[in-house]
């Protein structure tokens, strides 16, 4: 009893530090070619839940858009972007943060969607339901997925 | 009735799975030739060299499900909206037939000009619309829902009358600034995705999203027999869930800009075939 309860406020003050450190979507500065050099937590990235934000449907799908050796066993690849094997090696960990963040400081224009904004969109739906946003966006993906993702992402090297 | 569900599935999962023949020829029922490429209108030349049909980029079972009518799905429907064509509804006593006899003769080269003006009413008219119009004001009868069973067959009845007449809208003189504010829509960015048509369409047909082969998103073939939900779509239909899956508010089908929105996607296709009812997965 006792100690679940001291478990208990360790973790809501762990949470509270963590959620301290967050950088929100409209607090990111963006710097040379749309890259964001500061962590977005202070949270080490994961791989492994990185590539289950790649590889799933309800998360980041990226796979959609994207193909690579490092998710072979996930079917049916999108070939709408380039091949991310060895984009570890093209951009630096500030880079792929960006480019995650928000593509469209990087690529001018791209079709690949930003990640962490929750502003300046064009009829924002709730989710997939067809139906007007309630209230604040979330990001697509929240800060610690993308920190995630650019740790797995930059696993992958030539 | 059971066994056509199953087909359809077993075909829907061959149909994600299978290579598409983009270099295949449509014709059905062994003459009727239908011209699923061909150049791009003028009014779109700066953009595409060449228009594709929805056809080309489907798999060799999902094509070959459309070359013969007895293997067409949405067939059903046409034979359904026969009947109705010929069945008095309403306060007038009327039937479609009444006026427009027989649907063969009065009804060919319809399909292929809308959406187009209405002179009377001064307005652009989808065919849903001139459907619903008749239904209203010609018999006294409930208009059908703007992307209803009864109004997809319909659709497709009316279709089946210009299948392999090229697709002609026009888009200048009274119909000029619904196309323009068509187009715009069409060149918008939606939703979270920040998507617009031109991004799937325009700048990735040919290309895989996913399981999907991206087509240029013409409307020659409606309404689509999807084996995805197994029944007859209309083009508000098809436009509504690829709003929708740019994670965005939609448009109501029926609304001004889904109308202005398909005209300007009709006339993208202009110089294809007339093809509905088409099978898509
Ligand atoms: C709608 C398609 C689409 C989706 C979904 C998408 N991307 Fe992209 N991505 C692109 C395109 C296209 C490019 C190429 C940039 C350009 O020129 O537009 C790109 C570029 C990239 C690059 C740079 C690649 C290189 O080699 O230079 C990375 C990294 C990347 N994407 C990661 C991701 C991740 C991770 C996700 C999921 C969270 C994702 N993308 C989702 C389309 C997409
Ligand atoms: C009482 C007579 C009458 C009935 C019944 C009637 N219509 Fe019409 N229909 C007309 C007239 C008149 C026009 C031309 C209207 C106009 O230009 O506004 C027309 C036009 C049309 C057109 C457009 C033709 C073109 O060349 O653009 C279509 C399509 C059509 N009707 C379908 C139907 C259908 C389907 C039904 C049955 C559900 C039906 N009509 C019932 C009188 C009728
Ligand atoms: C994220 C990509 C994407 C966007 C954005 C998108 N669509 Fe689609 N659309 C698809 C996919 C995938 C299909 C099914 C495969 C195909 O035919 O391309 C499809 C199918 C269609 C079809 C059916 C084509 C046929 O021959 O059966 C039409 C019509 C269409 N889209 C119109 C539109 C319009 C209009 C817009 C803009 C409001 C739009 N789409 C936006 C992905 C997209």
């Amino acid at each position: 009893m006792r100690l679940t309860a001291l478990t208990f406020t360790a973790a809501v003050a762990l949470a509270n530090v963590t959620f301290a450190e967050t950088v929100a979507p409209s607090d990111v500065s963006f710097g040379e070619g749309g890259a964001i050099e500061q962590s977005l937590t202070g949270v080490a990235g994961d791989p492994v839940n990185g590539k289950d934000v790649i590889v799933n449907k309800g998360r980041g799908n990226c796979v959609a858009c994207h193909s690579s050796e490092a998710w072979a066993d996930t079917p049916f690849h999108g070939e709408v972007g380039p091949l991310l094997d060895g984009v570890g090696d093209r951009w630096s960990a500030a880079e792929l943060r960006g480019i995650l963040a928000n593509a469209k400081n990087t690529f001018e224009g791209t079709i690949m969607p930003a990640y962490y904004k929750v502003d300046g969109f064009t009829r924002p739906g709730n989710a997939y339901t067809g139906k007007a946003a309630e209230g604040a966006l979330d990001p697509l993906l929240s800060a610690q997925e993308i920190e995630d993702v650019v740790a797995f992402l930059s696993t992958l090297k030539e | 009735m059971k066994l056509k569900t199953i087909t359809a599935i077993a075909a829907a999962l061959f149909a994600t799975t299978a290579i598409a023949d983009e270099d295949a020829e449509l014709v059905i029922n062994g003459d009727l030739e239908i011209v699923t490429k061909t150049a791009a209108p003028a009014h779109l030349s700066d953009a595409l060299d060449e228009i594709m049909s929805g056809w080309r980029f489907r798999s060799d079972g999902t094509q070959a499900m459309q070359m013969d009518d007895f293997d067409n799905p949405g067939m059903a429907a046409v034979d359904g909206a026969a009947e109705a064509w010929a069945t008095v509804e309403g306060e007038k006593g009327k039937s479609c037939a009444s006026c427009h006899g027989d649907v063969a003769e009065s009804m060919v080269g319809v399909r292929a000009v809308y959406p187009k003006w209405n002179e009377k009413a001064g307005e652009v008219r989808t065919l849903a619309m001139q459907i619903n119009d008749c239904r209203e004001n010609q018999m006294g009868a409930k208009a059908y829902g703007y992307t209803s069973g009864d109004m997809a067959a319909m659709e497709a009845l009316l279709s089946v009358q210009s299948r392999g007449m090229p697709v002609n809208v026009a888009i200048d003189g009274p119909v000029a600034a619904t196309w323009e504010k068509g187009k715009e829509l069409y060149y918008t960015r939606f939703g979270q995705l920040d998507l617009s048509c031109a991004n799937c369409h325009e700048d990735n047909y040919g290309n895989m999203i996913r399981a999907d082969h991206l087509s240029q998103g013409q409307i020659n073939g409606f309404p689509a027999y999807r084996l995805k939900n197994t029944k007859l779509n209309t083009v508000h239909d098809r436009f509504k869930g690829c709003v929708r899956d740019t994670r965005a508010e939609t448009f109501k089908p029926g609304g001004a800009e889904f109308i202005a929105l398909e005209l300007y996607v009709a006339s993208r296709g202009n110089g294809l075939s007339v093809e509905g009812p088409s099978v898509r997965n």
